[in-house]
């Protein structure tokens, strides 16, 4: 496979504008004679079908959701990162730039990185023109916080639901495309493959979640904003229905998948109560600001915490690291808490838990000034809990949020194969090995209003894509394998349910997949989901017919690639013979416990390509070089 | 000119279409049948200053009917826009929900607001009832044409006849409740600064206009009124 | 950690066309810690366990955000606790031996989809009549060129902060979408961006949401009182006022 990132030459902050002046441009008159396909209607996915319309191209846009308005960017809270230098406290390009590659620990790609952080400032302005109510001061300017242990205030946010303004800004936008006329749109219609036809992504099969009928639809070109694979694990932070079916129908039709190990576990989620648990519910990492994180000293300590004293608490970030104390980024964060827990010093049920403490920042500010900053985060706590933060300490635990890793694309978003772009979490670009707070949202919208708009014109004027029918062999053969696959799930007519393999596959990748990696752990995963998915094929229960609402059919077809992609999860680990970002394995640590990176031999961009059922993937590498910012192992002591 | 015409015309109709139309015609109306009533019971109070007062006052209207008759086409204007607007707005309101709930909670709506249909019919019936008394004398036992002391002082020494017009100005109560407050969202004109005023003071004005109206039946038959 | 039983009756509906009934099940082991939503997928593991067909139902963040869950328990959107959607509704609301009543949504506007899922996407097609800011892609100003008050914003964020679930539908007596419409028109008419295009807007948004069969606001506030997300009355006054202004400037 050949892997050409087409990075323009020149230096890094003339790289954008070398390549806008480069491309090809589609004459406006032929725009409404492509029909672009944007699967997804999150941030990445409604910005680029809103602004493709604009410029006149014919969009198709789908969403298994019954409304665009409901993709799961709704639930960010922080806010979305852009070097505006507002509050003149020294940000600029180079500074968002420079975080976020070291933020990422090196494992991304610089030029990617550097246009992120130039169009995050179009960004905001774009979301105020469209009204997007951002915090402002009392002068009426725009007000930032400073955000997941960055040292400048470049956060810009709405209370705490940042995420779910900016969708409503794409999705307005989407939706007066659509009243235009410009833009249809497909609600509860779920992708189910790609079809590739002359070497180039000309269409998708979908299926009506309403009336089960299956559907090729074809185009010039394709774009995947469909969202990161979190889920793999069962218990994240995503939405229930997020899953990995499109990139993974991708992937099995000939597109890379970068790095797919590198999966971010947030460290401030409520912990899990009980084996019903369906999901992880995220709090604001702000709470870090002010909470303080401790366990007891003494293992299996019972006591209700109030009859734990100080002398007796262990203080754990503020011990291990001085400078950033309960600041430090994500990952540090959350291994720190496995690492208590895996000592038996965890609180509340089952021991998988630490307290964040609210009792000092109350004394020190008043309940008032922490009931304005929290107060909202705190109800919610004691809304799943029933114990109220204010007298009781939170108890919090890691949990996946997002993955890093995705479908691989090139400086202008085309992943490996001609016509199928990838944008948002669902590809791998930005990030590197960890995401900084705050960026997901800048990046899911730098893809959709800022980059693709320009690269897919070039894309269509340089590729010319020749005329396709949606009702020839390549749409009509995939759409007979989707059939055959659906039927498959339905005949097995087994004992287990759906969900009790998710669970299990989750269960299996968060022991050995998760936090921390060893390889022997790595290999006995590696061992167990082939295993699993053998079983799965053999005695999974899915009731009811195809030609109707059938929400377990929806899941049995997404669990069945879950467990295809866990097991390129664990490989993909087990290569990566190194510690960096979120990737923690354990044989590579430093003598006091922290990650150590190898930049001789990994140094790059592990591009899996699927060789055939039971076949082992091929591994392509893209390799990366640090020009601008300068390798340096992460000390946040 | 005449498309001029049209176009007002359609523009009307198109705004009369929505409910948000219908709801502005219901207020707007309700509010000048609210102000007749402030007019009808300044009138009935003056029972209090004694038979030749109120019967001159009543001479006064039926000697001017270039005052008398356009109140009253106005009244009856705003009566049937009122009552056209609530009739459409329900009929829509069935074919909204053509399957209704099994088990309907009630999240703290008063009564008030949910029966304004029941006490506008109500108010309805009891109009026209008080129209063939009072107005027409045709249901009344004792009617003099003119002379109002005697008409009304004759009909409310019956108990049964105070106590049906005592209950209708409790259902004018309830409704004029609701309907003043409604009136302000209706039309917009409230201001988040006195949302949490305008209940109690649409309150006020209910109980107030109820009371002075139900006044005059009561002080009559304990026999205050000579 | 208490469990206990509960009596569910459920609407149980095979798709938009077929008959509807309520189908009376028992679940035995209910945490007081499991959301709703968690209740029902203990339910529905175990109706899949004895061949039947689960319960279905639209959901997808489980945290209250995304508006996709939602339906009636014992007559209440959302069931009985203020400012919370039924994913966000825990157990310990709940007590033991208790018969609850699981309704869709219901209103013309809303169709039924299939047992507890509603068809919404009425409420994208008022969005699209006019729920926006007319803006495309690039070319727009500074951010900071425009200064908001901060009151204005924030009460513009009050508004905007409506997760489009349709409860407030489900409840009103008539059916109304005033509130979710109001909501929309009030956040971008609070703000400087939404001025332009504010009398439009309303003139279109509420006729679409009367098009798509949506009722008369009679100001009970039930709507209000079942809202996830504590919109306010008060939009639906300014929905009102910004419609009566256009009609009366209108010049077509």
């Amino acid at each position: 496979m050949q892997l050409d990132a087409k990075v323009p030459s020149g230096p890094i902050e003339k790289k954008w504008d070398q390549r806008r002046f480069e491309m090809k441009l589609v004459n406006p008159a032929n725009k409404r004679k492509h029909t672009i396909l944007v699967v997804g209607s999150g941030l990445a996915g409604a910005s680029a079908a809103a602004s493709l319309a604009e410029l006149g191209y014919h969009v198709k846009c789908f969403c298994f959701q019954d409304s665009p308005r409901r993709a799961h960017s709704i639930a960010a809270q922080g806010g979305i990162n852009a070097a505006k230098n507002y509050q003149n406290d020294g940000d600029s390009v180079m500074r968002l730039f420079y975080d976020t590659v070291k933020g990422g620990d090196f494992r991304s790609r610089e030029s990617n990185v550097y246009r992120l952080a130039q169009i995050s400032v179009e960004i905001i302005d774009q979301c105020v023109a469209q009204g997007v109510p951002f915090a402002r001061e009392y002068g009426g300017l725009l007000a930032n916080r400073s955000f997941g242990g960055a040292q400048v205030s470049r956060t810009f946010y709405a209370r705490g639901q940042t995420g779910q303004q900016l969708l409503l800004g794409a999705y307005q936008a989407l939706e007066r495309q659509i009243g235009l006329g410009k833009v249809e749109m497909f609600p509860r219609t779920e992708m189910l493959d790609l079809v590739i036809a002359d070497g180039q992504a000309r269409g998708i099969v979908t299926r009506n979640l309403i009336t089960g009928k299956l559907e090729t639809q074809a185009g010039d070109a394709v774009v995947l904003g469909t969202g990161g694979y979190g889920n793999v694990f069962y218990l994240s932070t995503n939405a229930k229905g997020s899953n990995a079916t499109a990139i993974w129908r991708a992937y099995k039709r000939g597109a890379a998948f970068a790095n797919p190990c590198y999966t971010q576990i947030h460290p401030t989620c409520i912990p899990v109560s009980g084996e019903y648990q369906s999901k992880l519910t995220l709090m604001s990492e702000s709470l870090r600001n002010d909470g303080r994180i401790w366990v007891p000293l003494k293992k299996g300590d019972s006591r209700p915490p109030s009859q734990i004293p100080a002398e007796e608490r262990d203080y754990y970030l503020e011990r291990r690291y001085p400078a950033f104390g309960n600041l430090v980024p994500r990952d540090v964060a959350s291994r720190a808490a496995k690492q208590v827990c895996d000592e038996g010093r965890g609180v509340g049920p089952g021991g998988l838990g630490v307290y964040l403490d609210f009792k000092n920042a109350i004394e020190r500010l008043g309940e008032p000034v922490v009931r304005d900053r929290y107060g909202n985060l705190f109800e919610m706590y004691e809304r799943i809990t029933g114990e109220d933060p204010y007298q009781v300490p939170m108890r919090i635990f890691p949990a996946i949020h997002y993955t890093m890793g995705g479908l691989w694309v090139d400086y202008n978003l085309m992943s490996n194969v001609p016509g199928l772009f990838v944008v948002g979490e669902a590809n791998f670009s930005d990030h590197g090995a960890n995401r900084l707070g705050a960026s997901a949202l800048m990046q899911g919208l730098a893809d959709g209003y800022f980059v693709l708009p320009y690269t897919i014109g070039d894309y269509l004027a340089t590729a010319k894509p020749a005329k396709v029918e949606a009702a020839s062999a390549p749409f009509t053969d995939a759409e007979r394998e989707v059939k055959a696959r659906l039927d498959k799930l339905l005949g097995i007519n087994g004992k287990r349910t759906v969900d009790s393999f998710h669970k299990e596959v989750g269960r299996i990748l968060w022991e050995d997949c998760g936090m921390a990696r060893t390889a022997e752990g790595l290999k006995r995963a590696l061992q167990k989901i082939p295993e699993l998915r053998e079983q799965f094929w053999k005695d999974v229960a899915v009731l009811g017919g195809e030609g109707e609402v059938n929400q377990q059919l929806e899941k049995a077809g997404r669990v069945a690639d879950f467990l295809e992609l866990a097991e390129l999860i664990c490989l993909d680990a087990l290569d990566r013979a190194e510690s960096c970002g979120c990737h923690l394995r354990e044989e590579f640590q430093t003598p006091d416990g922290e990650a150590k990176r190898n930049d001789a031999d990994f140094s790059y961009v592990a591009a899996w390509e699927w060789k055939g059922p039971g076949e082992q993937p091929a591994l392509n590498k893209e390799p990366l070089s640090f020009e601008h910012v300068h390798l340096a192992q992460r000390s946040y002591k | 000119m005449k498309s001029t015409m049209s176009v007002t015309s359609r523009r009307l109709a198109s705004f009369y279409q929505t409910a948000v139309g219908k709801k502005a015609v219901m207020a707007v109306t309700g509010l000048i049948l609210f102000l007749w009533l402030v007019l009808h019971v300044l009138g009935n109070l003056q029972i209090f200053l004694g038979r030749d007062q109120i019967n001159r006052y009543s001479a006064f209207l039926h000697a001017t009917p270039e005052a008398l008759w356009p109140v009253r086409i106005i009244l009856i204007v705003a009566i049937v826009l009122h009552i056209n607007s609530a009739v459409l707005l329900y009929l829509q309101k069935v074919k909204n929900r053509p399957i209704g709930y099994t088990k309907k909670g009630n999240r703290g709506a008063t009564v008030m607001s949910r029966t304004m249909m029941w006490s506008g019919f109500a108010l309805l019936v009891f109009i026209i009832l008080h129209l063939l008394h009072m107005t027409t004398g045709t249901i009344h036992k004792d009617f003099i044409a003119g002379d109002v002391f005697h008409n009304l002082t004759f009909a409310f020494h019956q108990p049964t006849v105070v106590a049906l017009y005592v209950l209708a100005m409790a259902l004018l109560a309830m409704h004029l409740y609701h309907g003043l407050y409604s009136f302000t969202q209706s039309l917009g004109v409230s201001n988040p600064r006195h949302t949490s005023r305008i209940k109690p003071l649409a309150a006020a004005f209910a109980i107030v206009m109820a009371s002075l109206f139900a006044l005059v039946p009561i002080a009559v038959l304990a026999g205050f009124v000579h | 950690m208490k469990s206990f039983k509960l009596i569910l009756n459920v609407w149980r509906q095979k798709s938009g066309n077929a008959d509807g009934k309520f189908v009376r099940y028992e679940v035995p082991d209910v945490s007081e810690h499991m959301s709703f939503l968690e209740m029902l997928d203990v339910l529905n593991e175990a109706l899949i366990g004895r061949g039947e067909q689960p319960v279905a139902f639209d959901h997808d963040c489980r945290e209250g955000i995304c508006g996709m869950c939602g339906f009636m328990i014992n007559g209440d959107a959302h069931g009985p606790l203020p400012g919370t959607t039924v994913c966000q509704l825990h157990m310990r609301h709940f007590h033991d031996g208790q018969e609850l009543w699981l309704e869709p949504w219901r209103a013309r506007a809303f169709p039924v989809v299939r047992d507890l899922m509603v068809n919404r996407s009425a409420f994208d097609r008022v969005i699209a009549a006019g729920g926006f800011v007319s803006v495309n892609t690039g070319g727009v100003p500074d951010g900071n060129t425009l200064p908001i008050g901060k009151l204005d914003a924030d009460r513009a964020m009050d508004a905007a902060a409506c997760i489009g679930c349709g409860a407030c539908v489900a409840m009103c007596p008539n059916s109304a979408a005033a509130l979710f419409t109001g909501a929309k028109i009030s956040h971008l008419g609070l703000l400087p961006q939404g001025q332009p295009e504010r009398n439009t807007r309303a003139e279109r948004m509420v006729t679409q949401m009367h098009a798509e069969g949506f009722g008369h606001c009679t100001s009970t506030g039930e709507c209000e009182a079942v809202c996830p997300k504590h919109i306010k009355l008060e939009v639906i006054a300014r929905m009102n006022a910004d419609f009566l202004r256009a009609k009366l400037r209108s010049r077509d």
